[in-house]
């Protein structure tokens, strides 16, 4: 394929940072699916349009408002600089960070549809049954939201995998560093004579997308069978 | 021993209700919208109470939370988890006992099936096994044949009956299905509107005609225990011997010397005051008359002695008029054998 090794890293680079934004994100989605389909208290509707801002702002603003927070001289980024000695603008963690909160809406209403759908009748018959609330959690509920688990990763990692606006704002593009897939592209794109490298990057987009989906679907029949039996 | 006092308020309904229960199988009996299964959600902990205690055999489970009162309970739709298979959701609370459990209940070639693929029978016996295995000290049972077809709930009953003859924890039974209340319960709770109405010993309460207006017209009716005599083979046959007469029931009840409970529905029983001749009835009862309750409606209710047993007839207020009943007088208690349906006849220790 005509790709040159900048290409190839922003491949590479694309996945890792979907790999990891998918996996550190996952937990926190449970979380706070959990906590916005089972449980009252104040605020609930705050947390609710916080998670769901990113879905809804600009994603060149969300990029920003990251840089404002994250960035050296922000209050979160600084705080992180000073003491840690952790910088994630313009890093390729900084790119994990956007790809984790911009996938971050999709893969809590997924999971939290999962929630809403397990029979609370179950986990009252766990109880009974002498299991604690974290045994409930983990034998009953957790295997019975497993097939919404998967869709909202696979939903969270292609979305990561695309994320482009609030990248390249939070991140910028320097190729081997914070270049994706989307920046690289885009970055081809202002150069002319590059057609053959953009339609090798899009074709690899385009498979990246279509395995995930497949692996997705297999994984998520296994999954049925095995609750159904 | 069980002590229960509880008050809860839900919407418009309001749950005080109150009983205490000596060791056996305590059934919760009232209609729909009674209270019962709030009842039990609060004495499993499912549902907070207002106020209002629980204590089962000296321990007092007010405070406890749900997973800590090592209650067993066996719910109308068995809630069995549809990942694990049945050997999984048996063991989930414990292994008590584990083998007499399967064996009880028949489940030894379920062991591997997954929920999904048993009939509902199966799933009631697993959720019955289940919560026994968890070594309750008390178990509850939420009408677990309510949702089942008649030849599952007489599968079911059949080990149900098994299950309260042996158990050595006690019981609390939900239904509002006299049948079933009266084949395995020792003491029986009345429920209405959220108060108890009754509580006390079964067969007391089913044969006191003042109980009759509170159990229902349709499903009153006393319980005899009587011994089978004899299986006339040809007719298809049982005669049952009672204190002061004998019984001819349908079909084969059981091997002769065995006990069996009878239940009689108050308003299958036909009263005569003189010696009732040429009638296709097989059973007559000769009985003397204890008491006359008259209700608010059109029926009497009214308590019959025959040996040592109690009957319940209900009859219309105005052939008690005519035929001048009254206590102490002497009466024929007819029985059409075939009014007892097999539900209403079950084996007894």
């Amino acid at each position: 394929m005509d790709l040159d090794a900048a290409a190839w890293a922003a491949v590479a680079l694309s996945l890792r940072v979907a790999t990891v934004a998918t996996l550190l994100g996952l937990p926190v989605a449970i979380g706070v699916a959990w906590l916005l389909a089972r449980k009252q208290f104040w605020g609930r509707g705050l947390l609710n349009g916080l998670v769901h801002l990113p879905l809804v702002l600009p994603p060149v603003v969300t990029g920003y408002l990251l840089l404002l927070a994250f960035g050296t001289q922000g209050p979160i980024g600084g705080f992180l600089h000073d003491t840690f000695g952790i910088t994630v603008a313009f890093r390729w963690t900084g790119a994990v960070l956007a790809a984790a909160i911009m996938a971050f809406p999709l893969t809590v209403r997924a999971i939290r549809l999962g929630f809403e759908a397990v029979p609370q009748g179950l986990e009252d018959a766990a109880a009974t049954l002498g299991a604690s609330r974290i045994r409930v959690f983990l034998t009953i509920t957790l295997p019975l939201i497993a097939p919404a688990v998967l869709a909202g990763a696979v939903l969270g990692f292609a979305k990561s995998l695309g994320e482009f606006g609030a990248t390249i704002t939070f991140v910028a593009a320097i190729p081997g560093q914070t270049q994706t897939i989307p920046s690289a592209i885009y970055a081809l794109l202002q150069v002319p004579g590059q057609d053959g490298a953009v339609v090798s990057l899009v074709v690899i987009s385009i498979l990246l997308a279509m395995g995930t989906l497949a692996l997705a679907e297999w994984l998520s029949r296994r999954m049925t069978a095995r609750i159904a039996g | 021993m069980i002590d229960v006092a509880v008050t809860k308020r839900l919407g418009q309904f309001t749950l005080d209700a109150a009983f205490t229960a000596p060791p056996g199988v305590t059934a919760l009996f009232g209609r729909s919208g009674s209270g019962k299964s709030s009842l039990i959600n609060c004495i499993a902990g499912l549902m907070p109470l207002n106020a209002g205690h629980v204590r089962v055999g000296g321990a007092d489970l007010t405070r406890l939370p749900v997973h800590k009162r090592r209650i067993g309970y066996v719910f109308q739709d068995a809630r069995l988890f549809p990942h694990l298979s049945v050997l999984q959701n048996l063991t989930y609370g414990g292994t008590y006992d584990r083998d007499a459990v399967i064996d009880m209940l028949g489940l030894t070639d379920l062991l591997n099936r997954r929920p999904s693929s048993l009939s509902g029978g199966e799933k009631s016996r697993v959720a019955i096994g289940r919560a026994l295995m968890s070594r309750p000290q008390l178990l509850l049972m939420d009408e677990p044949l309510a949702a089942l077809d008649a030849p599952r709930k007489a599968e079911v009953l059949h080990y149900l009956e098994r299950l309260c003859a042996t158990a050595q924890i006690p019981i609390i039974y939900v239904s509002h299905a006299m049948s079933e209340v009266a084949r395995l319960a020792t003491t029986l709770v009345l429920l209405d509107a959220g108060h108890v109405t009754r509580a006390g010993p079964l067969d007391d309460i089913l044969s006191d005609p003042a109980a009759v207006s509170l159990i229902g017209v349709r499903e009153a009716g006393a319980v005899l225990t009587g011994t089978i005599r004899g299986l006339n083979t040809a007719d298809g046959l049982t005669e049952v011997a009672l204190s002061a007469g004998r019984l001819i029931l349908p079909g084969r009840l059981g091997s002769p010397g065995a006990r069996i409970r009878l239940r009689i529905p108050a308003q299958e029983v036909i009263l005569s005051t003189s010696k009732p001749v040429g009638l296709s009835a097989l059973n007559v009862l000769r009985c003397r008359i204890a008491a006359i309750e008259i209700g608010h409606g059109p029926g009497v209710a009214v308590s019959l002695i025959s040996g040592t047993d109690r009957l319940l007839a209900r009859i219309t207020r105005r052939s008690a008029a005519l035929m001048g009943l009254v206590v102490g007088q002497e009466v024929h208690a007819i029985l059409k054998a075939t009014a007892m349906s097999p539900q209403d006849i079950g084996g007894s220790s």
